[in-house]
């Protein structure tokens, strides 16, 4: 209401309700930092533990209240984890699912999306609705004759089922790549065609180079996805040797309940990773969320 | 007209248009292939399954609605439905509350904002696994962190996870601490509506609380549609989660079983797929159901800025 006086031509007044209008914004703006700084803390302060948990002593994980700097700092949990399970192994079988499906999946995903952003052809616009409707469609419906069809294929057990279905590409991803192709200028693609490039030494040689930003950003969304995966290990992979991380951990949890410390080890190697990635690829993680989530 | 003949008339193929069409599908022919094998397949599958008995060591079995007509004479399918439904029904719009303050508070011009950002996003991609032995020990009720921090101002805390009445409410808390993805959504909805309105409404002298509610909230009610409908498919389908902190049993006292539990079970514990498959198409069902209703009822609180504008 008082910053409408600019209007009016008494001087006194105006600057005694800047003045008054600069107090209550900087009022404004503590109490959002307050606010922001004690609500962040809430989220963050179960991820501290986890780190401070995991360098204790189990004699100072079992004091009340809990404290928050170990003391001593001890790195025994981390090694002692190693005794118990085989994390080092879990991570090569997660790294070996993960790689074959970062790069299969992000380039049937291009050709397809490239196919959606581009071209014309009867049925198109129906296909791509179709494509659109499966990311809303229930995982759960095609699971049991999906485990089905792998059980009597002999893939239980080994990593295929992990691997193959990913690599023909995923809505989501397909999506993503769409609406960024859409935003590359038809004069390029024009020229090419013009000295006589196909479509297919068009997609490789021209969009694909171009497509580096939106590449990044199914990368890290396909790490994400196997990285963070249980369901899938968990009804298709049989033996120890074959655990992924995820798995891995979720028995550790299993049988090692009331050894904080080292469960809490366990938990930073595997969340570690995610969020050195976040701050490596912030940019890639916030456009995927905010480029399907606006324009769905 | 009469000399045309040597220059064959082209095929459809062989015309411009007919060649990026088969271009076309030729790109998209590695998706298709996976799309028909790893989707279409599996729906025709599921749903032929849902009407028959099969333990994949004997042949299937064709049924009728057997498998439905046991379904819903099933306690614990009541019973892990409602208990989804709970935590849909809290988890959901508790999420979204938390996600659209927190958007709100970090779509102002402040100081740290990557920092608060990041705060607050980083829970939302913690691996199910690792977030589920996380809470393990936030909510471990004789000296967990949480229940440390109540009695430190005086409030004893319950036993979460090993109570039957405070273990979806734990569940449902972890879900709310990782909503930060919903958070950044709202953040680029909020930061994509035009300054003018704002300055508009402020020389028409409306407060903070008119600005919110007749600008702000109206405009963000398409991603707030959004992020509904996903959050409920989504939620519907909790699994993981669960599964780690309850070792697989959705305790205690199947308090927390839910839905996906529960065909987890009857799938890979006692291999009735007919059965499994049958819950499976009745929880689609259900998610289809409310999608429709979600979308019909849109049209009387979801704005569109197009149609307002010819309006």
């Amino acid at each position: 209401m008082t910053t409408l006086t600019p209007y009016k031509d008494h001087s006194a007044a105006h600057t005694y309700s800047r003045r008054r209008h600069t107090i209550t914004q900087a009022i404004k703006s503590v109490l959002t930092h307050i606010i922001l700084l004690v609500g962040s803390l809430g989220f963050i302060m179960p991820l501290v533990y986890m780190v401070s948990t995991s360098l204790k002593a189990s004699r100072q994980i079992a004091k009340f209240p809990p404290e928050l700097i170990p003391n001593p700092v001890i790195w025994r949990n981390f090694t002692d984890v190693f005794i118990y399970a085989p994390m080092h192994k879990y991570l090569l079988n997660t790294i070996f699912i993960i790689i074959p499906t970062i790069i299969g999946a992000s380039i049937t995903s291009a050709l397809a999306a490239y196919a959606f952003a581009r071209m014309r052809a009867p049925g198109k616009q129906v296909i791509f609705m179709v494509l659109i409707a499966t990311m809303m469609l229930p995982g759960v419906v095609t699971l049991i004759p999906t485990y089905i069809l792998f059980a009597k294929l002999g893939w239980v057990g080994t990593f295929k089922p992990l691997i193959v279905p990913v690599l023909f590409g995923s809505p989501f991803y397909i999506f993503l790549m769409r609406q960024f192709f859409t935003t590359i200028p038809r004069e390029l693609e024009d020229a090419a065609m013009i000295d006589g490039c196909s479509r297919w030494q068009i997609f490789w040689t021209i969009i694909l180079p171009l497509a580096k930003p939106i590449m990044a950003t199914v990368t890290v969304f396909a790490f994400m996805g196997s990285w963070n995966d249980y369901f899938g290990p968990l009804i298709y992979l049989g033996e120890k040797s074959q655990y992924t991380l995820s798995l891995g951990l979720q028995v550790f949890v299993t049988n090692h309940r009331t050894e904080w410390g080292m469960l809490m080890a366990a938990s930073t190697m595997m969340v570690l990773p995610v969020i050195l990635l976040f701050f490596f690829a912030q940019k890639q993680f916030i456009q995927g969320i905010t480029l399907t989530g606006m324009k769905g | 007209m009469a000399q045309v003949p040597l220059a064959r008339r082209k095929r459809w193929y062989q015309t411009f248009r007919g060649k990026e069409a088969l271009t076309f599908y030729l790109f998209i022919t590695p998706w298709a292939i996976g799309f028909l094998l790893f989707t279409v397949g599996p729906i025709i599958a599921s749903f032929a399954l849902s009407f028959m008995e099969y333990d994949m060591a004997l042949p299937p079995k064709f049924t009728g609605l057997a498998n439905f007509k046991e379904l819903f004479g099933d306690p614990l399918f009541y019973r892990s439905m409602a208990n989804t439904l709970y935590i849909v029904a809290f988890a959901v719009p508790l999420g979204m509350i938390a996600a659209f303050a927190m958007a709100l508070l970090l779509n102002q011009k402040i100081r740290g904002l990557a920092v608060y950002r990041t705060a607050y996003f980083i829970p939302s991609i913690v691996p199910a696994v690792a977030s589920a032995a996380l809470w393990l020990y936030v909510l471990q009720p004789q000296w967990g962190l949480l229940n440390g921090f109540l009695e430190s101002i005086g409030i004893p805390g319950p036993a979460w996870l090993a109570s039957e009445v405070w273990s979806k409410p734990s569940i449902i808390m972890l879900m709310v601490w990782a909503s930060g993805g919903t958070m950044i959504i709202y953040l680029a909805g909020l930061q994509d509506i035009s300054k003018e309105f704002y300055e508009a409404a402020e020389i028409d002298g409306a407060n903070s609380i008119r600005k919110f509610m007749h600008i702000t909230l109206p405009l963000m009610t398409p991603t707030i549609f959004f992020t509904l409908v996903m959050g409920i498919i989504g939620t519907f389908q909790v699994f993981s989660v669960i599964f780690v902190l309850t070792d697989g049993m959705g305790g205690p006292v199947n308090s927390t079983l839910v839905y996906l539990i529960y065909i987890y079970r009857n799938a890979f514990n006692f291999f009735r797929m007919g059965y499994s498959s049958a819950m499976a198409w009745v929880l689609f069902t259900i998610i289809l159901i409310l999608t429709i209703l979600q979308f019909r009822t849109a049209r009387y609180w979801v704005f569109y800025e197009v149609e307002s504008a010819e309006a």
